[in-house]
């Protein structure tokens, strides 16, 4: 009697189980369509992509969307570009974050509280206000359609500042007072103790600086008119409002440029969630 | 106490110099331009004649102008449907993902990774998708008997709750994450202890996990709304603001008018109106979630 009904509460457990995992992959599939669709279409051959009714599978595999998007888009360019603004925009970012984040996390200084609050309120604030000044400014002294002109105002991050604080703040401070009895500079302890501590953190920002960089449309939309500093979001966006109807090269553009933020975010995907789950996002 | 104090204001010089970098960006690039645009929005400005001051004009100009009426509509009504639905769904996904079942991280996996993609360059599959000729979405939609001629981006009816859709698919996982990340830190004894009880699924969920995930519900409630009442890139790809306008948030309309009818000051007090209208309503949700912490 027990054992039946032992056994027959371990068969409902497992069919649960298994319930779930299937609900699992469809809620998955259904959320990598889009995904799905632009790697299959990439391979397809003109003709297959615009037959109709369409089909998920390819019925035949080609590479002459890659081959075409380097001749018919400036495409090297505007990953070129894209790698320069993303990745200098997060390395200086975590830098300049991290710097503002120790002082206000570790430091005792009058007039800490006032720039804490200043950073929340910016945090708050919609960039959208900026952008007709700042286009304005940056078009005065020249550094619009320059690279520069994309990187220099995304220098540091308010939400980076308070993120980096707030992890920060939940490190213990004895490693910190033996350097500080043996002498070190604040400097030092930023960098030598802090810093190296803060690895789960500072990758879990730098992901997010670096998708958010490398994906932003709106604003290197605005800032680079031409193609000498357009990013890929932005380039391709143009193009398709351009050419609508070349899907199979559009596609094969747009995996191509995914490619990297996905690859960043499946190198530190432990790091990423350790991440999350230690810092202020409690 | 003479070296006492010069320690202490060594201190601060060091604690400033570490904060310079950041102040002097954040100042010259968000601070400045800020107080600019309120500036600008109080003239008359197109980037090549210089700016000609025109007092509250603009803002009259505004009040009586339906396209931002329009804009602000539409900027409301995507806020009003995409913040919510967002959580209740990043809340469901992280329940169910909270389990134990084969397969588990893939789903995972799965359901961030539109977070990590660029909406502006995956809208353009979503375009395609829904291409009312050789879209599969269509196709589909069609066979179940939802047929939109000119194809659903270019419906009035189906644009919208389109983009609104695309929105919810982006950000979700990215709140799914904050909430498995709180669901792990409840220990398991409160919920097996309200079991034992004899509390229901539905009971625990509404009087155990739902409370002590309230820090979490606070930050994704605030960081969606914000998130929505920004809303822009696939709806700069997939409909440019229409058809007929009826996709055109605030954030497009700043776009439209500052950038392609080159009226900055215009485009700045459309600024200005969003920024106070975020501000007001993080305000009010910060407000109303802090209420309701003191009671538990």
């Amino acid at each position: 009697m027990t054992i039946t009904r032992n056994r027959s509460y371990i068969s409902t457990r497992s069919l649960t189980k298994w319930l779930s995992t299937l609900a699992g992959i469809v809620i998955a599939l259904a959320v990598l369509l889009p995904i799905v669709w632009m790697a299959f279409t990439a391979f397809k051959p003109e003709a297959d992509i615009v037959t109709f009714p369409p089909t998920l599978w390819p019925r035949e595999l080609t590479f002459e969307h890659f081959q075409e998007v380097w001749n018919r888009i400036p495409f090297a360019k505007l990953y070129l570009n894209t790698i320069i603004f993303a990745g200098s925009v997060t390395v200086i970012s975590l830098l300049f974050d991290s710097m503002a984040a120790y002082a206000l996390a570790r430091l005792q200084f009058r007039g800490s509280n006032v720039v804490l609050v200043g950073i929340l309120i910016l945090l708050m604030l919609p960039f959208q206000v900026t952008l007709i000044p700042l286009y304005d400014m940056l078009n005065t002294v020249g550094l619009t359609n320059t690279l520069p002109g994309l990187i220099i105002p995304r220098m540091t991050n308010a939400f980076g500042i308070f993120f980096l604080r707030q992890f920060f703040l939940s490190l213990p401070k004895d490693l910190e007072e033996a350097a500080r009895v043996d002498g070190a500079s604040e400097w030092r302890i930023y960098a030598r103790v802090i810093m190296p501590l803060a690895k789960p953190a500072l990758l879990t920002l730098g992901l997010f600086h670096f998708q958010y960089n490398w994906n932003d449309l709106l604003w290197p939309l605005i800032m680079s008119a031409d193609v000498s500093s357009a990013t890929l979001p932005a380039g391709l966006a143009l193009f398709m409002g351009q050419h609508v109807v070349e899907y199979g090269l559009l596609m094969a553009g747009s995996l191509l440029s995914l490619l990297p933020v996905v690859a960043f975010f499946l190198i530190i995907q432990r790091s990423f969630v350790a991440g999350i789950a230690t810092t202020g996002l409690k | 106490m003479h070296p006492a104090k010069k320690r202490v204001s060594r201190k601060a010089i060091t604690a400033w110099l570490f904060l310079a970098p950041s102040l002097l960006v954040l100042g010259g690039f968000t601070l400045y331009p800020m107080i600019q645009a309120a500036y600008l929005s109080l003239t008359d400005y197109n980037l090549i004649r210089a700016a000609k001051w025109v007092g509250l004009d603009n803002y009259a100009e505004l009040f009586g102008d339906d396209a931002f009426w329009n804009a602000f509509g539409n900027t409301v009504l995507y806020a009003a449907v995409v913040t919510p639905a967002t959580i209740v769904l990043a809340l469901a996904l992280a329940l169910f993902l909270d389990r134990q079942f084969v397969g588990r991280a893939f789903v995972r996996t799965a359901i961030f990774l539109p977070f990590i993609v660029s909406l502006g360059i995956i809208a353009i599959a979503w375009a395609f998708l829904l291409d009312p000729n050789i879209g599969l979405v269509s196709y589909w939609l069609s066979q179940i008997g939802i047929v939109a001629e000119q194809g659903v981006l270019s419906d009035p009816r189906w644009a919208m709750p389109a983009v609104m859709f695309v929105g919810v698919w982006k950000n979700v996982g990215f709140y799914m994450v904050i909430y498995l990340a709180g669901l792990q830190s409840i220990p398991e004894e409160l919920r097996e202890a309200a079991r034992l009880d004899g509390a229901n699924a539905w009971q625990r969920f509404r009087n155990v996990t739902l409370p002590l995930l309230s820090n979490q519900t606070m930050l994704v409630s605030v960081m969606a709304l914000i998130a929505s009442l920004q809303a822009f890139d696939q709806i700069y790809v997939m409909t440019h603001g229409g058809p007929f306008f009826r996709t055109e948030t605030l954030v497009m309309l700043i776009y439209r008018e500052g950038f392609q009818e080159l009226r900055f000051g215009y485009g700045a007090a459309i600024s200005w109106v969003l920024l106070l209208f975020v501000l007001i309503l993080s305000i009010t949700q910060y407000g109303f979630f802090q209420r309701r912490q003191v009671k538990y």
